[in-house]
């Protein structure tokens, strides 16, 4: 049985959504925030406080990557071996760490400090080869970095991320993305140097946006000259293949 | 931010900071840093015009969808029908995971109020009284600056009931996702946001007219939505006088891989890649360029030939490829691109949600012949069959996914059809040694390897 405040929080999410339902991807990172996995116990909570089969509950739980049937270190150790990451050192780091842990991809080393993973895509491509430690940014990382890191952590040494707060765990995590806040969104800068790469260029040579010739919300002369008028007409502009199964529309519900 | 009269006016130049010009401000990412910049002075304009009025300068500004697709947002937001008694949704698109693609995640990182805003003028438009901000799961600290900055709006009296005194209600959910490509396309999305697997749905209905629990729906991508604070503050025409004839106003382009200085840079739709590579300090010094992605690893990649392609909807589309999220991902001549598409066809086969067989089972073929391609140990006619397989998959896919799974490699086949023929004998690590591409190599080393 998950603690009695567990379910109270399992119903407070549930609450937050006109439909219950709505509330389950959250619900199972809080279960994972408590259990330090996805526990047949935590599926029967998440059933019965949403009123649907434990079946149900598990069909979703194993669909997300981010939900995990077996326990997890301490920490979660990602190592993005998407192409991008992959060709900048991310296939390097992530066998040497492999190597340096003496575990591969979705095991844990026997101190139970770290889980190590290969992680897709983490939209921080600019900063490759990119970690994340409890899905927390390390970024442009190389394969000593990766390992200083990884001793630090199953050393219990302080670590901060380069994009946030000083690492805490994995459960602690879970937490946030179950929507408790944990007070740490002042941490940390509000980008790195790639994010600010273009900004920085701009400023040194005193560029910017144009000025607004007309002010707040001005309609001006409708400038809809050259715009589709109908929907068919933005999906044939729209881009090729994705926008016709995405978005050639509505011609047939107007 | 939305400060409709700049205080230093500096000259226009081929960038042009709009969203990310807060991003270096002190503590950007809070409400204070916000409205010093004039934020949510917007919202104000917004709230004293009429709904429709609002929807009416979107549309007028040429503003077209940022999440890849290009459908021109205010139309978008036309579509909900107004007469349709239950209530209104709008859905923020927050899952940013096109390979490649790095704009969503730093903005609501360094500027979360700008996205908020554009929610409040977004749901005041299609009269939505309940908004979700769906956010990819792997990235908690934008989920905390996310959460953060609706708290503080609510206090602020941004969010909440009667906002602004205008007697307009506005509830605001973040929402964590949990680790799957496929519900950043919109209608898996909403089936994850109901609590369900990501599986994309059957159109129509269309999520305009039945979308979340069945309601008219708004699906924006986050830099769409961010867009419009700006658009309300300072014009529809100041937004339409940026960018090309078709593909309006300005975005965030994700310059990654091979160059001096990867990272974010904002300008108006219509840059070309020299140009940008020219700003980001060249390609790696000592090397090439060899391919790159227009638009993430669904976009047809392109090579040096295709340097001066406008980096717009038509331009881009004209090259053959898409400009799809803006993610120009470069690569010099020391990589294989054998080995490059095999990891994309990895990402796409992993990523498939099973629903339909084209993808689902043509992903798992297409990995087989790409990896013993990548080892050396390809056999006669693997290229055809790949392109077979393509041809199979390419339009008989239930959703986009299946669709952009065979760009890299029909477009790698185009450009680069002697690397895969060498697939028959030779392995991609000794014809491109993945040493010399890390960005932790020597510099210069390997320059020239294989070409
Ligand atoms: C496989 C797949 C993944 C997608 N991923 C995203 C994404 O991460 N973010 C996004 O905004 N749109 C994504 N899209 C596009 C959305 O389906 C949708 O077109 C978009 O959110 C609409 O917003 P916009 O009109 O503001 O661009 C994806 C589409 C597909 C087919
Ligand atoms: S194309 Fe792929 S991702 Fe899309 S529905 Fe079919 S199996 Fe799922
Ligand atoms: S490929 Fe690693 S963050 Fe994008």
């Amino acid at each position: 049985m998950l603690p009695e405040t567990t379910i109270a929080e399992l119903r407070e999410i549930a609450s937050r959504y006109p439909e219950a339902r709505s509330g389950l991807l959250p619900m199972l990172h809080l279960v994972q925030s408590v259990e330090g996995r996805v526990t047949p116990e935590g599926i029967e909570a998440c059933a019965e406080v949403l009123g649907i089969s434990a079946a149900e509950v598990s069909g979703v739980a194993t669909f997300y990557t981010m939900y995990k049937r077996r326990p997890v270190g301490e920490h979660l150790v990602g190592v993005c071996t998407t192409t991008l990451c992959a060709v900048m050192g991310g296939d390097a780091i992530f066998e040497r760490l492999s190597e340096h842990l003496g575990v591969g991809n979705d095991e844990t080393t026997a101190d139970g400090r770290v889980t190590l993973e290969r992680i897709e895509c983490n939209a921080a491509c600019d900063y490759a080869p990119v970690m994340t430690v409890n899905w927390e940014f390390v970024d442009q990382q190389t394969p000593e970095s990766a390992v200083e890191l990884v001793d630090d952590l199953r050393a219990g040494r302080e670590r901060h991320s380069t994009r946030g707060p000083r690492l805490g765990t994995w459960k602690e995590t879970e937490r946030v993305l179950a929507g408790f806040p944990d007070g740490r969104a002042d941490e940390g800068p509000a980008a790195g140097a790639p994010s600010l790469a273009g900004l920085t260029i701009a400023r040194e040579r005193g560029w910017t946006a144009p000025p607004s010739p007309d002010g707040p919300a001005a309609l001006g002369p409708s400038s809809a000259a050259g715009q589709p008028e109908t929907a068919l007409a933005a999906a044939e502009e729209a881009d090729t293949a994705r926008a016709e199964s995405e978005t050639l529309q509505e011609e047939t519900d107007e | 931010m939305s400060d409709a009269t700049p205080t230093d006016v500096g000259t226009a130049g081929p960038l042009t900071p709009v969203l990310t010009d807060t991003w270096d401000a002190e503590r950007s990412w809070t409400l204070a840093a916000y409205e010093r910049k004039g934020g949510y002075r917007a919202l104000d304009v917004a709230l004293g015009m009429a709904p429709d009025d609002v929807i009416a300068a979107v549309k007028d500004s040429g503003l077209r969808g940022r999440g890849g697709a290009g459908f021109p947002t205010g139309m978008k937001w036309s579509f909900i029908p107004q007469d349709n008694p239950k209530p209104k949704y709008l859905v923020v698109n927050a899952d940013e995971s096109e390979p490649g693609t790095c704009k969503d995640i730093p903005l609501m990182m360094a500027s979360p109020h700008t996205l908020v805003e554009g929610v409040v003028i977004a749901s005041y438009a299609i009269r939505a009284h309940r908004a979700f901000i769906y956010v990819r799961g792997e990235v908690v600290h934008v989920i905390r600056r996310v959460q953060a900055a609706v708290a503080e709006a609510y206090a602020a009296g941004h969010l909440g009931s009667d906002i602004h005194g205008s007697g307009y209600d506005l509830e605001v959910v973040v929402h964590a996702g949990a680790g799957a490509y496929i519900c950043g396309e919109e209608t898996a999305l909403l089936e994850g946001l109901e609590g369900r697997r990501g599986q994309p749905r059957l159109r129509p209905p269309f999520p305009a007219v039945a979308g979340l629990y069945a309601s008219p729906t708004v699906i924006n991508n986050v830099e769409s939505i961010a867009s419009v604070p700006a658009i309300i503050g300072r014009g529809a025409a100041w937004f339409s006088s940026l960018g090309t004839e078709k593909s309006k106003g300005f975005g965030i382009f994700s310059l990654s891989g091979h160059v001096e200085r990867p990272g974010a840079y904002e300008a108006p739709l219509g840059i070309t890649l020299r140009e940008l590579i020219d700003l980001a300090g060249g390609v790696r010094a000592g090397h090439g360029l060899k391919f790159w992605t227009p638009g993430g690893s669904s976009t047809p990649i392109l090579t040096a030939e295709h340097l001066d392609v406008p980096l717009d909807f038509e331009g881009v589309g004209a090259a053959g490829s898409m400009l799809g999220t803006r993610a120009l991902q470069v690569f010099d001549e020391t990589v294989s691109v054998v080995r490059c598409v095999l990891r994309w066809t990895e990402f796409y086969k992993h990523e498939s949600c099973g629903k339909c067989t084209p993808c689902r089972e043509g992903t798992w073929w297409l990995v087989q012949i790409l990896t013993r391609l990548d080892r050396g140990q390809g056999q006669p006619g693997d290229v055809e069959q790949l392109l077979d397989l393509c041809d199979n998959i390419l339009g008989r896919s239930f959703c986009a996914l299946g669709d952009g799974a065979t760009s890299p490699i029909t477009s790698a086949i185009r450009y680069f059809r002697e690397e895969f023929e060498a697939g028959m004998h030779t392995a991609s690590t000794e014809l491109f040694p993945p040493a010399a591409s890390t960005a932790f190599a020597p510099v210069g080393a390997g320059a020239g390897a294989g070409r």
